[in-house]
């Protein structure tokens, strides 16, 4: 098969996937306004939840299977929805990279497009940790989100690789920048969860009743917590890896170049998170925010960075 | 506990609300507390990542000097503001370097009374077991199938089995691991402050230079031989830098057309240079994009490059008033490409020609010229706009060889009478000044030298950080305490220091190994 024909399968092999997400998506939203309906029971126990004075914060102990905590129908059916798509997604990045002959992450469209699939990877394999599938209708629907406006945004066919891309470099810097956002964009949706989730706990949002089918906040923080230090080790070896490659390519590890301006920002943000997590009075809220924070820079980074600030990482192809 | 953390750590007891006392030192005292408190690292980490924007949202001087001085010229009360806070030059104005100098103080005021406590702690046995275990986590209680002795002996072992260091008080065992956890993170600090230093130094020491290198031109590194130069402000020009020489002896690209687009691209460039250090004789050393060539502790980066053509002018008689290649810089993909011909002496007057050269030329429908591709064809033509006149090089206006200055200049040949060359060509000159050639069309490179005499550390300091990094980040520290009591049963529970999510799970294991090994039948008087 040629080139353009590998591309087009591809391309197809992404509308599928996204497809099939969307399908997730909806049955995950169904899965929570179902939570909502069932009798809300209190949370699993918080083990803790008070523990502000002796630095013993730690997860609830697993609370037995009741069948008020077990996924409904929707939401198995929605997972195993998104196991699919996300099968024809990677052969979708597979098929691309193949047309390309190279690491399909060379310019924004392929980058976006297998971003995408790390995050969802990073959401399916997650789950045979803890049970996240309350975060389906997040994952899914930013999955369904990232592909459409890649595909119509920023599709470019593909192209040979020009000479200051083609290293060894390519392959590792920019894999684990996609890894350490996947795992970002899974602790922002927990942070999120976990600042609703103090709202209702507090006596307000009480309406929003799904979230008594998900863990307490404490849980949820945790849960971010060990999620976001993965990313952030990984957000660790992008800057190193970038600055030895910037080195390479550029002659200078470090030039204050927009991107790197904005990998330092990221870095900076989530060394912040870290430090707010170990610092009496940022527990909580604040140190969630910086999550947050942190993952919305990480899309900036990506999408108005990229488009519309001039740098030398001048990789979109558009 | 903790007593060695900021007092608002959150493994610190809450301190007393103290007053400063008054007096310079309990001022002071109270400013250093401040300084090197959790809160004051953490509202400095954010501010310095909040400072740090600015620098993304306007040009820099260190990485885009072209567009300040566009943006200079789009909204010059703007930029007066914008520059008088600095912000031009963000990371090196005042306020970005004050938020990373006291962040780097507190981190060295947090760093030293820790790793006073941290070596005092590894050299001390783990803490008396606390009278009331239920209150801590993971706490078990379990009926004690064996004689107290024995069940605290084998706790001993099974402690000690699990990597924990192991002391008894009484009939309890109290047990301590992860020491990992607090020499990593101590270790992750001091790397960065090795990292700060490495680049402070490398940037003080250090020196970059361009150079634009025409085929066959000899380079030697030296400051007269740079076409710019930057050194860093301890650098001695003298004697920074070691001495070798360069030359452009082949240049190769390779592009790749793009059916659909109808586009030219790149994918390879290579530039064989000939190197040769003091004392030796010249040897051919390959130059890409993504490979710089190192001689010595300097490296050289290829970072551009383009058509020179080859041209001669003869005065009316026939005689050689000028030849040389002249670099024209790309304008586009194809490498159409824009150069400036200054002919100050030798002609009637002085001529400056605005030229364009085109590697592959082909007529549009308007009749102006394009270049197809990038590669030099036997279509390569060179167009001139020919300029007499005065070359404003007594008053330095016309210094930049890649502008023309043509206020005191008069036309004499226009858009609509271009001189046009193609390679071998002569042609007349205007006003018959005489004529031009083009010889043929060397290669250039646009080389980037670099000297960073610290960049070894910066990355050994920065692999050290990214250790202890993972290390404190992925190792447990946790307390341990077995405690077997008069009443037939045995207690067990944890404490953790920093975060440790795995700690109720641990327990619970630590518990069930415990009484297997209880229970275990033992085949050997372990008593």
């Amino acid at each position: 098969m040629t080139t353009e024909t590998l591309a087009a399968w591809s391309l197809v092999g992404v509308y599928s996937a996204a497809a099939v997400y969307l399908g997730a998506f909806v049955l995950f939203l169904l899965d929570l306004a179902k939570r909502s309906s069932t009798a809300p029971a209190p949370a699993q126990a918080e083990v803790a939840a008070t523990a502000g004075t002796t630095a013993v914060l730690i997860e609830a102990p697993p609370a037995p299977p009741t069948a008020s905590t077990r996924p409904g129908r929707n939401a198995r059916i929605g997972f195993a929805l998104t196991a699919l798509g996300w099968a024809v997604h990677v052969l979708a990045i597979v098929l691309r990279g193949v047309a390309a002959e190279r690491v399909p992450w060379a310019n924004m469209f392929e980058f976006a497009l297998t971003g995408t699939g790390i995050i969802v990877g990073v959401f399916l394999f997650a789950n045979l940790w803890k049970d996240l599938r309350f975060l389906g209708t997040f994952v899914t629907g930013l999955a369904v989100l990232l592909l459409v406006l890649a595909t119509r945004n920023l599709y470019v066919d593909v192209i040979p690789l020009p000479p200051a891309l083609d290293s060894a470099w390519l392959v590792i810097h920019v894999l684990v920048a996609i890894l350490g956002t996947g795992f970002f964009a899974l602790g922002a949706g927990l942070s999120i969860t976990q600042l609703l989730q103090q709202r209702r706990e507090a006596g307000r949002l009480a309406r929003v009743s799904f979230l008594t089918r998900v863990p307490g906040s404490t849980t949820l923080e945790t849960l971010a917590y060990r999620v976001n230090v993965i990313g952030f080790v990984l957000w660790t070896f992008t800057l190193m890896f970038g600055a030895i490659w910037a080195e390479r390519a550029w002659g200078r590890y470090w030039g204050w170049d927009t991107k790197e301006v904005w990998t330092f920002v990221i870095w900076v943000v989530f060394a912040g998170y870290i430090h707010a997590r170990a610092t009496r009075g940022w527990r909580g809220t604040p140190s969630a925010v910086l999550a947050i924070i942190g993952f919305a820079a990480v899309l900036f980074n990506f999408t108005v960075v990229n488009v519309f600030f001039t740098g030398l990482h001048a990789y979109s192809g558009l | 506990m903790a007593s060695f953390r900021p007092s608002d750590h959150i493994d610190s007891e809450p301190a007393p609300a103290e007053l400063p006392k008054l007096g310079a030192v309990g001022f002071a005292r109270f400013l250093w507390r401040q300084l090197t408190s959790m809160r004051t690292a953490l509202v400095l980490l954010l501010l310095l990542a909040l400072a740090a924007v600015p620098g993304s949202l306007v040009p820099q001087r260190s990485s885009d000097p072209n567009g300040v001085l566009q943006y200079q010229a789009r909204d010059p009360e703007g930029f007066r503001i914008l520059d008088s806070l600095g912000i031009f030059s963000t990371f090196s104005s005042p306020w970005f370097s004050a938020i990373y100098l006291l962040l780097f103080i507190s981190l060295i005021g947090c760093v030293i009374p820790r790793s006073k406590h941290h070596f005092d702690a590894l050299r001390a046995r783990p803490p008396k077991t606390p009278a009331r275990l239920s209150r801590l986590v993971g706490y078990t209680s379990v009926e004690n199938p064996v004689d107290a002795e024995t069940a605290v002996v084998t706790a001993r072992k099974v402690l000690k089995g699990q990597g924990y260091r192991v002391e008894r008080y009484g009939d309890s065992v109290s047990a301590e691991r992860g020491y990992l956890r607090e020499t990593g993170n101590l270790v992750f600090h001091t790397a960065l402050i090795g990292v700060l230093a490495g680049v402070a130094i490398g940037g003080g020491f250090g020196y970059n230079g361009q150079r634009l290198l025409i085929e066959g031109e000899p380079f030697a590194n030296v400051l007269a031989d740079y076409d710019s130069f930057y050194p860093g402000p301890w650098v001695d020009s003298d004697t920074a830098l070691e001495p070798f020489g360069l030359r452009l002896d082949a240049f190769d690209s390779a592009y790749e057309f793009d059916q659909n687009a109808g586009t030219w691209h790149p994918t390879d460039f290579e530039a064989t240079m000939g190197v040769r250090e003091r004392g030796g004789e010249w040897r051919a050393e390959s130059l890409k994009v993504n490979s710089p060539l190192e001689v010595g502790g300097t490296q050289v980066y290829l970072l551009a490059n383009g058509y020179a053509p080859v041209v001669t002018v003869r005065d009316p008689d026939g005689e050689v008033v000028f030849q040389q290649a002249v670099p024209f810089l790309a304008t586009d993909g194809n490498l159409t490409s824009g150069g400036v011909i200054k002919v100050p002496d030798g002609l009637s007057d002085q001529v400056g020609m605005r030229g364009f050269f085109y590697p592959d030329a082909i007529a549009l429908d308007s009749g102006a010229l394009t270049s197809f591709s990038p590669n030099i064809t036997e279509n390569a033509v060179l167009t001139l706009l020919v300029y007499r006149g005065d070359l404003g090089l007594a008053d330095g206006s016309g210094a930049n060889v890649y502008s023309l200055d043509t206020e005191n200049m008069e036309e004499i040949a226009g858009r609509e009478d271009a001189l046009a060359l193609r390679i071998g060509d002569t042609v007349d000159l205007p006003d018959g000044m005489g004529t031009i050639s083009l010889d043929g069309v060397a290669n250039y490179v646009g080389l980037d030298i670099h000297h960073d005499p610290a960049q070894a550390w910066v990355l050994g300091f920065a692999l050290t950080a990214v250790g202890g990094l993972l290390t404190s980040l992925f190792i447990p520290r946790r307390r341990m305490w077995i405690k077997v009591l008069p009443d037939g049963r045995i207690e067990y529970a944890g404490l953790a220091r920093g975060e440790d999510p795995g700690l109720a799970a641990a327990v619970a294991d630590l518990a069930r190994a415990h009484t297997d090994a209880l229970r275990a039948p033992r085949t050997t008087n372990i008593g």
